[in-house]
């Protein structure tokens, strides 16, 4: 890393309150929802299947509020994907890092993902989640499915998919994790998501398209 | 702006943890509050007192000499002139089915077991012993087996009353008479003894039949049977197993014990035989998963987690090895609990206790092999099998205690063979001969013997639903939900929670979790090394 570094602001209070309430549901629907699933035993099934339901609840509640957050603020744009310059973050990935370039999208406000980021995120958060959701409360609800004229659902299907997401979001989470590590410092990235504030070089623009529509 | 970077991460631990605080003592309290079952259930047995207008000591027709049993049973039915002949209705008295006309089933019928096998339509003699009549069925009903509250033998009374009458000894006699008459006078509903008495010792012995049923229940404590412990709810049979016209609710064979799953609410003359009868369709708590369980697993598979809880039951019985002689005279082994692990007479046994049951779809009813069906002898032959499947919505999943053995069949004509036991008709138990026994039996039923007899493996099924613990020892969910030895692993037709995955996906995703792990490992150590690099280079 050459010139000179500088902060800016990029998370909010709330974007930050959020992330981290999130890590700490998700940690704790992985970890009680594969003791259900029957991959180890921890808090019990019973115990288990309780906490989850609650904490899965609780990140449904959680997660409508971000959803309005994201729209009323307009940070959504943040998440329009697009395929300009996203070869140039993946060959970075793949060898720029080690030669030790620049990051050819650098983080800023306006700009907060990189292509691969916004591609991701959004697959994340308008998809892996949702579906994740949905099927966790076809799950719990299974003794109203009669009622409700969904008979023609199986348990054994609904659960399934719920897990297979499950592993998805694991597998993000890997990633996600150790992508954090990437930045100029291990830990630069996990300080900008707990400050707010991130390092960035001096003197990077950011282009048009990455401005944040006025 | 001065600002502690780690005040946000602070503030949603907080409140995270304010909500996991708020909400764990509030699942346990609702743990200590009464369920609305129990609740229901207590109101509606409320009252253990019994009322009654008569006082059978003070009544006249009571106050005279019998010298038989017939004739107490006479002057009973002076005043209660209908009893005779609702009792005559009952499978108490017919050893038949009421529910199908060609006297088919039943202990009279054609109906077999793997125990004693069958009573050759009441004509092995030693089986009579239980049928609630003077004298098997010869003379009549015997009202005070099931309505005496005190307990003696009648037979030998009145045989040593005529003996010493004879004899001319009238104060031994007088006596023996006084002890009869205050038998007859001391009358009620059935107590445990006088339904124990025969529903204890099925099979000829204490918990032989049933694993759920044995003279324990006379003083059980409440660890044993939260209805019936002594020193709580304190229920007698009838409690439950609720009467009209004599006949008792309760018994489980072709038909349900009860066809339509109602509580007193819905209907106060409904027979108080199922749980929901007293504690409704969802007792548990509000929110408690338990509810959402009712309408597939029944009560008693969580609430009975095992049986034979107090004696050992006979679990197996294998008839092949009967007829062994010690110097010409038949003997007997002793195994654990002091149960007999042989006896010539019968054959070899095991016994087991704390048994967790087998659970099978049930809907009340049982499919049954007569004396008279065909059997398929290549494989285990079910002489008794639960009704019931997952489609059907009267079905549940309910435990069994599985009695199996090897039992003797026609090899010719694929029947069982019916038999002749009782040393007092010349049966097996006497003679030691097969054929002649197998004859015998055989031709009491009518039916035809080739001449030729194997052993099949047989299996022989009782609902498990008396001895129903506390609460405190109810089955866990893990014991079900679970991939390693689960209590329904072999009920496969649905998917679990905890017992069920497609193992390729489990296989196949976390191969792919490790695939992951392994690529950031592997870009982590690039980027290390190519610093390192770098940095010499410089």
């Amino acid at each position: 890393m050459t010139g000179k570094m500088k902060k800016i602001y990029i998370y909010t209070r709330y974007e930050r309150s959020w992330h981290w309430l999130q890590v700490i549901l998700i940690a704790i629907l992985l970890v009680t929802g594969f003791e259900v699933h029957g991959t180890f035993t921890l808090l019990g099934f019973e115990q288990a299947v309780t906490v989850h339901n609650f904490v899965g609840i609780t990140w449904l509640i959680a997660f409508a509020f971000f959803v309005f957050w994201i729209f009323t603020t307009g940070e959504w744009k943040q998440y329009i994907p697009t395929t300009k310059k996203i070869l140039l973050v993946a060959r970075y990935y793949g060898f720029g890092i080690f030669k030790g370039e620049p990051h050819p999208v650098p983080k800023r406000k306006d700009a907060k993902h990189n292509p691969l980021q916004r591609l991701t995120y959004l697959g994340v958060a308008a998809i892996l989640l949702p579906a994740q959701m949905i099927t966790g409360v076809l799950y719990w609800t299974y003794n109203s499915w009669a009622e409700w004229g969904l008979d023609v659902l199986s348990l054994g299907m609904i659960a399934t998919a719920h897990l297979a997401i499950a592993f998805g979001i694991l597998l993000f989470l890997i990633v996600h994790i150790y992508m954090t590590t990437t930045g100029h410092t291990i830990f630069a990235h996990t300080k900008g998501m707990i400050t707010g504030w991130e390092e960035v070089e001096e003197g990077t623009l950011v282009e048009d398209w990455e401005q944040k529509a006025k | 702006m001065k600002r502690n970077p780690y005040k946000n991460i602070v503030i949603v631990i907080a409140l995270l943890s304010l909500g996991l605080i708020a909400f764990l003592p509030g699942l346990s309290a609702e743990e200590e509050e009464i369920a609305p079952g129990r609740k229901m259930a207590e109101q509606a047995a409320k009252g253990i007192e019994h009322w009654t207008t008569s006082d059978h000591s003070k009544f006249s027709a009571l106050d005279k000499e019998f010298s038989s049993g017939s004739e107490i049973t006479e002057a009973c039915l002076s005043c209660h002139t209908e009893a005779e002949e609702q009792f005559h209705k009952t499978i108490h008295w017919t050893w038949l089915s009421p529910y199908d006309d060609g006297g088919t089933y039943g202990k009279a019928g054609y109906s077999v077991n793997n125990f004693c096998i069958s009573a050759n339509k009441m004509e092995d003699k030693d089986c009579n012993s239980c049928h609630v009549g003077w004298n098997g069925k010869e003379d009549g009903i015997n009202c005070l087996l099931c309505h005496s509250q005190q307990d003696i033998k009648w037979k030998a009374e009145f045989a040593d009353y005529a003996f010493f009458k004879e004899m001319g000894d009238d104060e031994i006699a007088d006596d023996i008479q006084k002890k009869i008459q205050s038998a007859a006078k001391d009358i009620g509903l059935p107590g445990r003894k006088n339904c124990g008495n025969c529903h204890f010792y099925g099979g000829g012995g204490e918990a032989v039949k049933h694993g759920d049923l044995d003279a324990s229940l006379i003083n059980p404590k409440k660890t044993l049977d939260v209805h019936m412990g002594i020193d709580g709810e304190d229920f007698t049979c009838t409690r439950c197993h609720t009467t009209s016209f004599h006949r008792i609710a309760g018994r489980v064979y072709s038909t349900p014990a009860i066809t339509h799953r109602k509580s007193l609410v819905e209907s106060d003359l409904v027979p108080k035989i199922m749980c929901e009868s007293c504690h409704t369709a969802k007792p548990h708590n509000n929110g408690h998963k338990a509810n959402d369980h009712t309408d597939r697993v029944a009560c008693q598979s969580c609430h009975i987690p095992e049986f034979a809880r107090a004696h050992a039951t006979k679990m197996w019985w294998d008839w092949s090895t009967a007829g062994k002689l010690k110097d010409g005279k038949p003997y007997r082994e002793k195994g654990e609990w002091d149960r007999p692990t042989y006896k010539s007479i019968k054959g070899t046994f095991r016994w087991e206790k704390n048994v967790v049951p087998e659970y099978f779809w049930y809907n009340g009813s049982l499919t049954t092999v007569t004396a008279k069906d065909m059997i398929d002898p290549t494989g285990e032959v079910w002489i008794s099998k639960p009704n019931g499947s997952r489609e059907d919505e009267n079905s549940r999943i309910f435990p069994f205690k599985v009695h199996r053995g090897k039992t003797p069949y026609d090899k010719v004509n694929n029947t069982i063979l019916a038999i002749l036991e009782s040393e007092q008709v010349d049966g097996f138990w006497k003679t030691f001969d097969w054929q002649d026994s197998f004859e015998k039996g055989m031709a009491i039923m009518d039916l035809p013997y080739s001449g030729e007899y194997g052993f099949v493996n047989t299996s022989y099924v009782y609902p498990t639903t008396h001895m129903v613990a506390p609460k405190d020892n109810v089955v866990e969910c893990n014991e079900c939900h679970t991939n390693h030895n689960s209590r329904l692993a072999s009920l496969t037709e649905f998917y679990m929670p905890g017992r069920d995955s497609l193992k390729f996906l489990d296989m196949g995703a976390w191969l792919l979790v490790l695939a992951a792990l392994g690529g950031v490992a592997l870009h982590a150590f690039g980027r290390f090394f190519a610093g390192v690099t770098r940095r010499k280079e410089k």
